[in-house]
């Protein structure tokens, strides 16, 4: 078990390894690099030098990556173009504010997701089913700039009870951004709270038509305490890591939405640091949006190790 | 008049089809159990026994509905209580035992809890004695140790546990009424023997009546006294088992015994023509028409209804069962196989071991072997020209991957695989030429799985003929043809999909597929495990057929050791991975001597009532084959000493050619068969 945990960890780390490679290298292969994107039309003999030396860029390639590597790791990912200011403090509030949405969504999404996509599944083809169902196909299939959009329209321009767009400066306490979220908020759980109904569903059906379950019903266990001891346990363990990568896609920044409602989360600054071609930054989003991957499903996988008592003995055995 | 406990009336259960049609899985059963009797329910699959068994419980499948017709237990309809008041039956009057107990027990619950949750639902024990209880249940369906099984996961235990796990359960009720659902098909065969005789002890012991839901008439002839004999959703035939197994007046059952290969007799038994009909298709006349050799011109369009015989107390649904009474004997005629074995030696294995272990890094960089002990060790067989050797043995044996190996599925550990003399297959299929693959082909055990379901018959069989042979157009279709009809099916089922055909013309078009590269030697898996025995009957006729025509060499891999006595030359016994016996199928199945060939032989059950299983070894499942000494060390009943425990036998070898792997010596072997 230990060796286990051990391998998928080092695993994950070669994982970060070969993005951060990636992100490198990719951005080394771009024409143009910082410095000719910062002094645009200067970008010419003494004063395009003088940029490579102050930003360190006229050693060779992959001391630069070293250099950059051992940096990152003590969570220093040098400088921003665009703002002068270390990546660091632009990241902290950046980091800190999907967070708050991520875990808003997480919160509200994921109870509801379980409730609906178990009675969906109970009830399958009755009222309850077929009515909830539809709800969550349409939900999955709209574009989440479009409902974000209707959002928008109708409750923060028609009916004028929510604000329509997050107009807050970045740092902005907890408290203050709280109203600003709701919408935000269930423009993402919709979509993410859709997809993992539909899985549930589809899950504690197939422990339905076990025949262990057959089983429990022959041996006259009444209805309730055979959804709750001999269905959803069994059903449930390959649900967590649906959730996982939910979960992931969320704290990796929900780009459109983000921008829609010009949020100030890591979704954003992704886009805002490509578009101002501010590489630094590119790089240090990219490493730190795979570690959050890497380490949630890590996560996730260790979880179910621990819960299926069929894999636990196994790899014990082994 | 012993009381009758629940009574069948008039059921009909069947389902809407896509088209509104209604179409009868059960068609108008009526039959009554009686108190602390066990009734044997046959038939194969498709034909409604299990349908019928879960609707005594009061359980319709999810998308079945009944028609019409009720369950009477205790003097109410159990189809048209709630399941408030079902659960109250359900475990407690009446219990299922499931046909698969390693899928009909919640994995994520300890053995134990599920037995105590039996236990909590239907008595008003305490937990203390709950927990004595649970004790209790598993020492009488003599499980080791129960208090650690109580604790385990049903995954930790080996599927005959988890069978006498499913009995523990459904005696932890006390119910009146059993109902067992195949509850042996998926065992070896010396567990089964032993589950059933568990089952016998139990219903003498408690009283308990029993339901016996089977496709195999061996079990079934091990513990009923009464047989129901199902055909397309109907019964067609019921009377006391002796009776039936004896003297069947119903023309299928008639062909259902004959069919089935037996150990005492060689040669292969006679087909019945056809399959059942799919529910749906029969409009008018009798069910078994097409197929039965006593049919009359009045069975086309008419009936025949359910006949009390009171002189006899069976009833029948046959027209015709007076010109089967006087003649019903089933004396059982075979086809003799014709022995076409040659001199030439086609296939060598010599020392041949394989592991499945995954070597580790380092004895990859050394190149050194890490497994010692490895899966299979030590198979030595010399396979002549045009012979059929069986290999047999329990789950675990090693059969199927010496097979893989032959194949080159698996790569061997060591030894050597030798074609013909020269050619040298002990390499793994990417280091084959083209040749080498063809010259041997495999025939697997389940068609639905080893046909492509998104290819058509012709698409199916075309594969091997241009892939050897690059033919094309007209000739390769003339091939097709050619082929189809030697499997004997027409012309017309090349643009059929494997979905569109039944069991048995699966299995043909498979074997058209294996026969299409013009093999030397066809690996055959299981090939008839998955069919109904009507079928299988025929399917081993046309391997002989195709065999004598072609004089291909078969080897044979099957757990049923009377369907490889109806078709061996040579059997050779394995257990663990190692080889116990080889010698002339006559010779192993007259004068079994290796002690494990005994046991196995001694298990198998006949579809005969005077013919009882001999149980010698007790049925422990080994993981792993014993470090040093013989194979069959653990469960040997005859076991010398430290002899076997410290060294390998050496091979002894008898008068008739018999290879024996035994320390005792082979006069006392034989002395032992002749007492």
């Amino acid at each position: 078990m230990l060796f286990l945990i051990i391998k998928r960890i080092l695993l994950g780390l070669i994982t970060l390894f070969i993005v951060s490679l990636i992100t490198f290298v990719g951005t080394e292969i771009l024409p143009g690099d910082a410095c000719t994107t910062y002094l645009e039309r200067q970008a010419f003999g003494e004063q395009l030098e003088a940029c490579y030396r102050r930003l360190g860029l006229n050693v060779p390639a992959y001391e630069r990556y070293v250099s950059w590597a051992v940096n990152a790791i003590q969570g220093d990912f040098g400088y921003s173009l665009s703002g002068e200011m270390p990546i660091k403090e632009v990241l902290g509030p950046r980091i800190k504010n999907s967070l708050v949405l991520a875990s808003a969504a997480i919160f509200i999404g994921i109870p509801i997701a379980l409730i609906l996509g178990i009675v969906t599944a109970l009830w399958r083809d009755k009222l309850p089913d077929v009515a909830i169902s539809t709800v969550t196909i349409f939900a999955m299939t709209i574009p989440e700039f479009i409902s974000a959009t209707l959002l928008i329209l109708i409750i923060a321009i028609w009916l004028e009870w929510l604000p329509g767009i997050v107009i807050v400066p970045t740092d902005v306490s907890l408290l203050e951004l709280l109203p600003n979220i709701i919408l935000p908020v269930i423009a993402i759980a919709m979509i993410m709270t859709a997809h993992m109904a539909r899985m549930v569903r589809s899950s504690v059906i197939q422990v339905m038509a076990s025949e262990y379950v057959q089983m429990a019903i022959l041996k006259g266990v009444p209805y309730w305490k055979m959804v709750f001891k001999h269905v959803l346990p069994n059903a449930l363990l390959p649900a967590i890591n649906v959730v996982a990568l939910t979960i992931a896609w969320l704290l990796g920044g929900v780009v459109v939405t983000e921008v829609v409602f010009n949020y100030p989360g890591l979704g954003r600054l992704v886009i805002e640091s490509i578009s101002n071609r501010d590489l630094p930054t590119v790089q240090a989003l990219a490493i730190i949006l795979a570690s959050i991957y890497v380490s949630i499903n890590l996560l996730a996988d260790l979880m179910t190790l621990m819960l299926n008592p069929r894999l636990k003995t196994l790899q014990i055995r082994k | 008049m012993t009381e009758i406990i629940q009574k069948v009336k008039n059921l009909s259960i069947g389902f809407k089809s896509k088209k509104g049609e209604e179409i009868l899985i059960l068609r108008n059963i009526s039959t009554n159990i009686k108190k602390g009797e066990t009734v044997g329910i046959v038939g194969e699959s498709g034909s409604g026994k299990s349908t019928l068994a879960l609707a005594m419980m009061g359980y319709v499948k999810h998308g079945l509905y009944t028609i019409g017709g009720e369950c009477e237990f205790n003097s109410s309809n159990l189809l048209k209580m709630k399941n408030r008041d079902l659960e109250k039956i359900r475990g407690r009057k009446i219990a299922m035992i499931p046909q698969n107990a390693g899928q009909a027990l919640t994995p994520n619950l300890k053995i134990g809890y599920q037995i105590d949750e039996a236990l909590q639902l239907h008595s008003d024990l305490k937990e203390e004695e709950r927990e004595k209880k649970i004790s209790e249940l598993l020492n009488k369906v003599r499980l080791p140790s129960p208090e650690t099984i109580a604790l385990r996961y049903p995954h930790e235990l080996s599927g005959g546990q988890q069978q006498r796990v499913a009995v523990a359960m459904a005696l932890a009720g006390t119910p009146d009424l059993l109902l067992l659902d195949e509850p042996t098909t998926g065992l070896d065969v010396t567990t089964q023997a032993h589950v059933l005789e568990l089952l016998n002890f139990i219903a003498k012991d408690t009283g308990t009546s029993m339901v016996y839901v089977s496709h195999d008439l061996g079990a079934i002839a091990q513990v009923s006294d009464r047989i129901i004999v199902m055909y397309s959703g109907e019964i067609v035939l019921e009377g006391p088992s002796r009776d039936i197994l004896k003297k069947p007046i119903h023309p299928y059952t008639y062909g259902l015994l004959k069919s089935i290969p037996k150990l005492s007799l060689a040669g292969l038994p006679q087909s019945m023509p056809g399959s059942q009909p799919q529910p749906g298709t029969i409009h008018r006349g009798c069910s078994f028409f097409d197929r039965c050799d006593f049919s009359e011109e009045k069975c086309k369009n008419n009936s025949p209804q359910l006949e009390y015989l009171e002189e006899l107390n069976t009833s029948v649904r046959c027209f015709n069962h007076k010109s089967l009474m006087n003649d019903s004997q089933v004396n059982q005629t075979v086809n003799e196989i014709k022995t076409s074995t040659q001199d030439k030696e086609i296939l060598n294995l010599s020392e041949v071991s394989i592991s499945y272990a995954k070597q580790k890094l380092l004895d990859q960089v050394l190149n050194r072997i890490s497994d010692d002990n490895p899966t299979v060790k030590d198979i030595n067989i010399n396979i002549k020209k045009g012979e059929t050797i069986a290999l047999v043995g329990e789950s675990g044996s090693g059969k199927s991957t010496i097979l893989k190996s032959i194949a080159g599925l698996l790569r061997t550990k060591g030894g050597i695989i030798k074609f013909d003399q020269n050619r040298n297959l002990s390499s793994d299929l990417k280091e084959r030429d083209p040749n080498d693959l063809r010259i041997i082909q495999l025939i697997f055990q389940n068609p639905d799985e080893s046909l492509n379901p998104n290819h058509t018959v012709e698409e199916i069989i075309a594969q091997p003929l241009k892939l050897y042979f690059g033919l094309k157009g007209e000739e390769l279709k003339k091939n097709i043809i050619d082929l189809l009809q030697k499997v004997r099916l027409g012309e017309f089922y090349m643009s059929r999909y494997p979905r569109q055909l039944s069991g048995g013309e699966k299995q043909r078009v498979a074997v058209a597929r294996a026969f299409a590269a013009k093999p030397d030697i066809i690996l055959c898996d299981e090939v008839t495990s998955a069919l109904d025995v009507s079928v299988q009957a025929a399917v081993l006729n046309l391997l002989q057929q195709l065999k004598e025509d072609f004089g291909t060499t078969y080897i044979f891999v099957s757990h049923d050791l009377a369907v490889v006595r109806a078709i061996s030359d040579r059997v050779a016994v394995l257990y663990q991975g190692r080889l116990c016996e080889v010698g002339p199928s006559k010779d192993v199945y007259q004068f079994p001597s290796h002690p494990y060939t005994e046991v196995l032989l001694g298990a198998v059950l006949e579809p005969d009532p005077d013919i009882k299983p001999k149980l010698v070894a007790e049925d422990i499942v080994e993981e792993k084959p014993p470090q040093k000494g013989c194979s069959f060390q653990g469960r040997c009943s005859r076991i010398l000493g430290d002899i076997c425990k410290n060294e390998v036998p050496t091979w002894q070898i008898t008068n008739s050619g018999n290879s024996i792997r035994c320390h005792i010596p082979l006069k006392e072997l034989q002395k032992d068969q002749i007492n």
